[in-house]
């Protein structure tokens, strides 16, 4: 499990909130921080709005790491609707943990609008992670 | 099989990739990208051009709309944030409904975070066009909302920031409500002596704004108050503004000074950084707007000597005063919240609160002040005599790479510390003066002509090195060592006294501040704008904008001139009356709300309520900001959030993942 392949080239399906990390990886990009080219991120206004159900259908089809991210806690643009989605994270990763799914596959992070760099870093950390966990059995073939 | 829109009309998308020169085609092969997203579902056409946002670009859109070949748009370019709003405008002026349209996010996001991978880049790029496609199958037809925006403008902080958007906009014809922590407006400015380069007299120069700003009568000026609470949104604000008690009626008071003359508490004076001192009763200094005294409850011990008729004449002394609280709705606000001092006590090395003859450049400054405690007469602290020797030690909280430290420059060190040698070369010709520095920074208008002079005519000796070792002498002089970089040469020298030009930081409430008015800030604490070069005073938040150093260190010049831009934004938006809000609020769907009224606790905006007759939640969707917390915890699904539905999300999820390529690459 441990053993890291090199070949394989993770898929990695972020949902961010528009107005912190989406921003901040707006951010990376016009500071040109590079990063693997494994991350595409689905916008949606806020942290509130991410469902586990999301996150659940994206790795029945296939996606080998999720990453969810939002405001820091006290800076979301709508008061705190990241909060009802921090209270939400710890119970959903243990629910996925007992449907026998890896709970790293997800990650579950909080990055402002100016921390491009703390994403960079973040895909770069997560990327390592799902090469030692290996590709999403799910994953259909052409 | 084709999708259709809600009058059966057959979906056709457009699909046009930006080259946006060679910001996105230099490194993605946008001519696959466009092939590629013509196989895509309902696509009927799919285009290249070098700049999407160019007026060429725009008129493509609108042709291929007019002709009818086209009724949805996918534009696969910068990021959503950057040119959403354009790309809407254009599809509006085309004659489609404007929420027909989606922005794949292939430069921010793809391009630039992948300079050197083509290949991963447009890996990301077709997923990104692939879910954009997606939504656009699913998106609806949206209608714009128009909220009125309240011709009148909150300001927090009376600084000259603060100051000049209110006389700015109250010269337009607006109402400000002028907001100030501190019993008198005129901020960190007042407290300076001279300014850089021109030498003026800071309190010359400002005193008659500050009473220009008293005098106005669009200008509600609300001193020793705080912003208690903000709600509502852009246009319609509702700020609660709490009124500290003044122990004293500010109506009745006539200034006359009778109360602190007989006060018998004798206090350290913040005015004068502690150097001076006041009485319990005070006023800041003499020249403070409004004139008007305050009691200091912290210091007061009530010995009610000052309530006594012989003393307050008028009567105006009132102990029992609790704090007001003020409801105000305003349209726009403006954060001119200012700094703090970097506070150098952490700096062990430098000795500051240690060795008496260790100074920042702020005490620096109140002691040259000739209305200062020492009437512009400086003299060091351990023996009240002039310093003969006198030292700057430059970036003393600033470009300190150190975890935790302060990164940027501060700006203003230079030219002040520069600006204080100089006055004190023009009182004692007979002194040396040494700045040590790390680079000097003299950006602005006159400012490398001024650091010249002062070196050329005033025989200040600039030395490039910081200081690395300090230690005092038993008559508390000290003993520096620096290296001069330039001469490659350890030195050591005796001075008199430091100043340490201390640097600028955000205030160490405004974390408070972001969080009400619900702004972000930048990695340096400091309030960030919402484009750093295009919108350098808005916010994330529309109708909150910023000005001075609260969004980042700088000179009165360019504090000003960011209050005048601030003031001018604020003033369009309330010059325009209306501001078009988007429209993602949920909306309930009737059949299928249960009555479990799980959504009305998670909103924060009090939105929702419910319905008891028809047993449903309603979603008022003027309170309604559309952050869509109410339809991820739905149970039976019956919130549908506008724009961001489940059908457009999962739609996105469903396509997200491309199956493993067995023989292509793209899979590996």
């Amino acid at each position: 499990m441990a053993e890291v392949k090199e070949d394989f080239d993770p898929y990695i399906l972020g949902i961010c909130c528009n107005w912190c990390t989406y921003a901040g990886a707006d951010q990376a990009g016009t500071s040109r921080m590079q990063r693997p080219a494994n991350l595409r991120i689905l916008r949606v206004m806020c942290g509130g709005r991410m469902e586990p159900l999301m996150v659940i259908q994206a790795l029945k089809n296939g996606a080998d790491g999720v990453l969810v991210s939002h405001c820091h806690v006290g800076d979301c643009h709508y008061v705190e609707g990241n909060l009802k989605t921090f209270r939400k994270m710890p119970l959903f990763l243990k629910m996925l943990e007992q449907f026998g799914v890896n709970p790293k596959r997800v990650k579950y992070t909080q990055v402002s609008a100016s921390e491009g760099a703390e994403l960079t870093e973040i895909v770069k950390e997560f990327v390592k992670e799902l090469k030692e966990i290996g590709p999403n059995p799910l994953r259909m073939e052409e | 099989m084709s999708k259709t829109i809600n009058n059966d009309e057959e979906v056709k998308i457009g699909i046009y990739i930006c080259d946006c020169g060679i910001n996105i085609a230099g490194v993605i092969d946008t001519t696959t990208l466009t092939e590629y997203a013509k196989t895509l579902p309902n696509v009927s056409l799919a285009k290249e051009y070098t700049f999407m946002c160019s007026s060429i670009g725009q008129e493509m859109i609108k042709e291929d709309i007019n002709e009818g070949l086209i009724n949805r748009v996918v534009v696969a370019a910068c990021s959503p944030r950057m040119h959403e709003p354009t790309f809407r405008t254009v599809v509006r002026e085309a004659g489609l409904n404007e929420f027909l349209f989606e922005q794949a996010n292939i430069r921010e996001h793809a391009s630039w975070v992948n300079l050197d991978d083509s290949e991963g880049a447009l890996k990301i790029a077709k997923d990104h066009v692939r879910m954009a496609v997606a939504k656009l199958n699913e998106l609806k037809p949206l209608e714009v909302e128009l909220v009125k925006v309240e011709p009148t403008c909150l300001i927090i902080g009376a600084g000259i920031a603060g100051m000049y958007a209110s006389l700015d906009l109250a010269q337009e014809g607006y109402d400000v409500y002028l907001v100030e922590k501190e019993p008198t407006i005129g901020g960190h400015m007042a407290q300076l002596d001279k300014t850089f380069p021109t030498m003026d007299c800071s309190a010359c120069i400002l005193t008659p704004k500050m009473v220009d700003v008293e005098r106005e009568e669009k200008i509600h000026l609300m001193t020793y108050s705080e912003v208690d609470n903000v709600d509502g949104y852009v246009g319609n604000f509702d700020v609660t503004i709490k009124k500290k008690p003044h122990y004293i009626d500010q109506e009745a008071c006539t200034g006359c000074g009778a109360c602190a003359i007989e006060c018998p508490v004798i206090c350290g004076n913040e005015f004068e950084l502690g150097i001076g001192t006041r009485k319990a009763a005070y006023i800041p200094f003499p020249q403070a707007i409004p004139g008007k005294y305050t009691i200091d409850m912290t210091k007061c011990i009530k010995c009610g000597i000052c309530a006594s008729p012989d003393v307050c004449e008028p009567d105006a002394i009132r102990l029992d005063q609790k704090p007001e609280y003020i409801d105000v709705k305003v349209g726009t606000i403006i954060a001119a919240t200012g700094w703090d001092l970097y506070d150098p006590t952490e700096l062990k090395q430098y000795g500051y609160g240690k060795y008496p003859n260790v100074i920042t450049g702020f005490e620096m400054e109140r002691l040259l002040s000739s209305y200062g405690p020492l009437e512009g007469k400086p003299v060091r602290p351990s023996d009240l005599k002039p310093p003969h020797v006198l030292g700057f030690l430059q970036c003393v909280g600033s470009r300190d790479f150190r975890p935790g430290k302060n990164k940027y420059c501060s700006r203003v060190c230079c030219m002040y510390a520069t600006k204080q040698a100089r006055q004190y070369k023009e009182k004692h010709p007979e002194a040396s003066v040494y700045i040590f520095y790390t680079d000097i920074r003299a950006f602005g208008k006159g400012y490398e002509e001024f650091y010249e002079s002062a070196g050329e005519n005033f025989n200040i000796k600039f030395i490039r090195g910081r200081i690395g070792e300090l230690y005092e002498n038993k008559d508390h002089s000290l003993i520096v060592r620096a290296e001069d970089t330039f001469l490659q040469k350890q030195i050591e020298i005796k001075l008199d006294m430091l100043v340490l030009s201390c640097g600028l930081e955000p205030r160490h409430d405004s974390d408070q501040i972001a969080s009400l008015l619900t702004i972000q800030k930048s990695s340096d604490g400091f309030f960030m704008e919402a484009h750093p070069k295009l919108r350098p005073v808005d916010t994330l938040t529309s109708g909150i904008f910023i000005a001075g150093v609260a969004q980042g260190p700088k000179d009165i010049p360019d504090t000003v001139a960011q209050a005048k831009g601030a003031a001018s934004s604020a003033a369009t938006l309330m010059a325009m009356g209306e501001f078009a809000i988007e429209p993602y609020y949920s909306i309930v769907l009737e059949q299928k709300c249960s009555g479990c009224k799980s959504c009305q606790s998670l909103c924060p905006f009090n939105a929702i309520s419910f319905d008891v007759i028809k047993n449903i939640a309603v979603i008022n969707k003027a309170l309604c900001k559309g952050c869509g917390t109410c339809a991820a915890a739905c149970p039976s699904d019956a919130i549908v959030q506008n724009h961001f539905s489940d059908d457009q999300i999962f739609a996105m999820i469903n396509t997200a993942i491309p199956p493993l390529a067995k023989t292509e690459n793209g899979g590996k």
